[in-house]
């Protein structure tokens, strides 16, 4: 079975809701794709996401598996900590990458924190390597901050 | 109104002098990691009775519970609180796992929609707690996005969280992952089964009001 994966870059649901960040992020996962987001969705949009899986859960519908990556997560370093909190005040949450997909597909996601492992249906292990997306990430995360300060 | 304002004297002095706080305090985690154990070791230690039935199938707390006037002793300090058991918090729920553990398929759908009600439920209450045991299970992996979305709310939220890494009796668990998981909280390692470590846990829960 095949594996679709969608990309979709922050300034897609930069300027939602969070219930339509909520709504996006969902319906490609009802429809059997698996979401790579760039950047995360807020604390509260993340509960809230759990949450609006739950109120749709029926026979077809089981849930999602979710996982988050981002930079400084795994640091006790305060400096690092601090360096990316402001970078996220300055360019909200486009660091790091999220990773979403329907529970029918995605039995399980391993994380370390700077490696995600999805276990799909078929048994078939699917490796993402993010170390490289997430540095093309930061690139972009950069470039966007840089634009903001020359405003 | 005099007897409000008695109510209210009293209250007063007794907290001021027997340092004897009352608050609420959740139990929070993804399922099947013993929070109900727990729940039943603290009440069993203090109230001499159990609160909630625990099973080897994920979800067997599907709705909130809570036991009033837990007062819990150490040397001098005394602390008096309302213990909230919430429904173990996921982002799935199949209700064909349920029947692989063999429960009928009608019994297996029932299951799954009350627990997809009790994950709603424990999340809407989040708001509602003063502080927060986060029960985790020493033998998984302690990153997984449910255990970072629960510490991440709370920490947004301002309540303080004690993590605890239950089941150490088993050979698995290994509570150093679940410190470099969260390495800016208290990690308590215990097993609620077998009663280890039950102390640390309710000092652990005096620093945390304290």
């Amino acid at each position: 079975m095949g594996v679709t994966l969608q990309f979709i870059p922050y300034t897609e649901i930069e300027d939602l809701s969070s219930l339509g960040r909520i709504r996006k992020l969902l319906t490609i996962a009802k429809n059997n794709k698996i979401v790579l987001l760039e950047g995360r969705l807020r604390k509260e949009e993340e509960v809230e996401l759990i949450k609006t899986t739950m109120e749709e859960i029926n026979d077809d519908f089981r849930g999602i598996e979710m996982a988050v990556i981002y930079p400084g997560e795994d640091t006790e370093d305060m400096l690092k900590k601090l360096k990316f909190g402001f970078i996220n005040i300055l360019i909200g949450n486009r660091l790091g990458i999220t990773i979403l997909g329907p529970a029918s597909i995605v039995k399980e996601i391993k994380k370390d924190p700077k490696r995600i492992q999805l276990v799909t249906e078929d048994d078939g292990t699917t490796k993402v390597h993010l170390k490289e997306k997430q540095k093309r990430n930061n690139h972009s995360a950069n470039k966007a901050k840089n634009s903001k300060k020359r405003r | 109104m005099i007897d409000a304002i008695k109510k209210f004297i009293n209250s007063f002095f007794m907290d001021l002098f027997q340092n004897k706080k009352h608050i609420k305090l959740g139990l929070y985690g993804p399922p099947n990691g013993g929070k109900t154990t727990l729940a039943n070791k603290i009440c069993k230690d203090w109230l001499g009775e159990t609160m909630g039935k625990v099973s080897s199938i994920a979800h067997e707390t599907r709705e909130i519970q809570i036991k009033e006037q837990i007062n819990i002793k150490s040397g001098r300090k005394e602390l008096s609180f309302n213990l909230v058991d919430t429904p173990g918090i996921a982002t799935k729920i199949d209700f064909e796992e349920f029947m692989k553990k063999g429960l009928g398929e009608k019994d297996a759908k029932k299951r799954a929609k009350e627990a997809t009600k009790g994950v709603i439920d424990a999340i809407k209450w989040l708001d509602d707690m003063d502080c927060v045991i986060v029960v985790l299970d020493a033998t998984k992996d302690p990153y997984s996005q449910v255990n970072i979305t629960i510490i991440g709310n709370l920490e947004a939220r301002d309540i303080p969280v004690l993590i605890v890494a239950n089941k150490i009796d088993l050979r698995k668990s290994d509570i150093k992952k679940v410190q470099a998981a969260f390495p800016q909280y208290t990690v308590v390692g215990i097993s609620a089964k077998k009663g280890t470590n039950i102390d640390k846990l309710y000092e652990g829960v005096f620093d945390l009001v304290a």
